[in-house]
């Protein structure tokens, strides 16, 4: 059961995926991309991170997919539009990419350590509490700092975006 | 159960395409959606590992990593739109205003 919503959530995403990088227009690229992270908060659910899912949906598909979508209706994608999109392209960047790959799947598919044990269960059942109580005790500091340069990432882009008034 | 390696094995996957789009595309838009493709796989092993030792750290560096990301996006479609504003281009091989 579990293992053929994986199945259902990673091919979906990973179709998603391709679809982002294949497609010409960067609208369609976009709205992909939200179907690709739809899909990954349902795997997140699966993972048993129902917080996480909600945070990915709030803030990737309602925050940062639209701010997306605002900004290439604002600049004008014709030119981007018929631009081509030819994957042989770069070769240096394709050999590159393949290489990588290789070497990322046979480290996970040759190494035994993954699949040794089952998952250690939780402590308890409350998981919310406790990854909160985590959180706000024993990372509060990088919380608060995160906050800082969410601050500042606001602050710099109003000043970027703004029109020059001399 | 899904065992850790497919979770890992989906997050190589689209750590690849992610990559793809970063390094073979030409459009600063699709170059970004890309890295939040990148953040994303990395967020999936974060989260599988941290349910696979029963350890909360790994939700909380996701949290992390979706704040931080948050923060990219907006500076990097600021800049995106100063950008468009001074030279109206959106290919990453026009924009070599630093270079040196």
């Amino acid at each position: 059961m579990d293992q053929g919503f994986f199945l259902l959530f990673a091919t979906v995403s990973v179709i998603a995926a391709l679809m982002v990088v294949v497609a010409r227009n960067p609208v369609h690229s976009a709205l992909a991309l939200m179907a690709c992270f739809l899909q990954i908060s349902a795997i997140f659910v699966l993972l048993g991170a129902p917080l996480l899912a909600v945070i990915q949906i709030f803030v990737y598909v309602g925050a940062i997919m639209v701010l997306f979508l605002f900004v290439i209706m604002m600049i004008d994608v014709r030119e981007a539009v018929l631009q081509r999109f030819l994957p042989g392209g770069n070769l240096p960047a394709l050999v590159l990419l393949v290489l990588l790959g290789i070497e990322m799947l046979a480290l996970v598919l040759r190494s035994h350590r993954f699949s040794v044990t089952g998952p250690v269960v939780m402590r308890g059942g409350d998981e919310i509490r406790q990854l909160s109580t985590t959180l706000f005790a024993d990372y509060l500091l990088p919380f608060e700092v995160a906050s800082v340069i969410l601050l500042a990432a606001l602050i710099g882009a109003i000043v970027l975006a703004r029109k020059e008034s001399g | 159960m899904v065992p850790l390696w497919w979770y890992i094995l989906l997050a190589v996957v689209l750590f690849v395409i992610g990559a793809a789009g970063v390094l073979l595309r030409r459009n600063i838009l699709i170059v970004l959606m890309s890295l939040e493709l990148l953040l994303n796989s990395v967020n999936i092993n974060f989260i599988a590992f941290g349910r696979q030792y029963g350890d909360f750290r790994g939700q909380i560096f996701a949290i992390f990593v979706i704040a931080i990301t948050a923060a990219e996006v907006a500076v990097a479609l600021g800049i995106l739109v100063a950008l468009v504003r001074n030279k109206s281009t959106l290919k990453v091989d026009d924009v070599t205003m630093m270079k040196g």
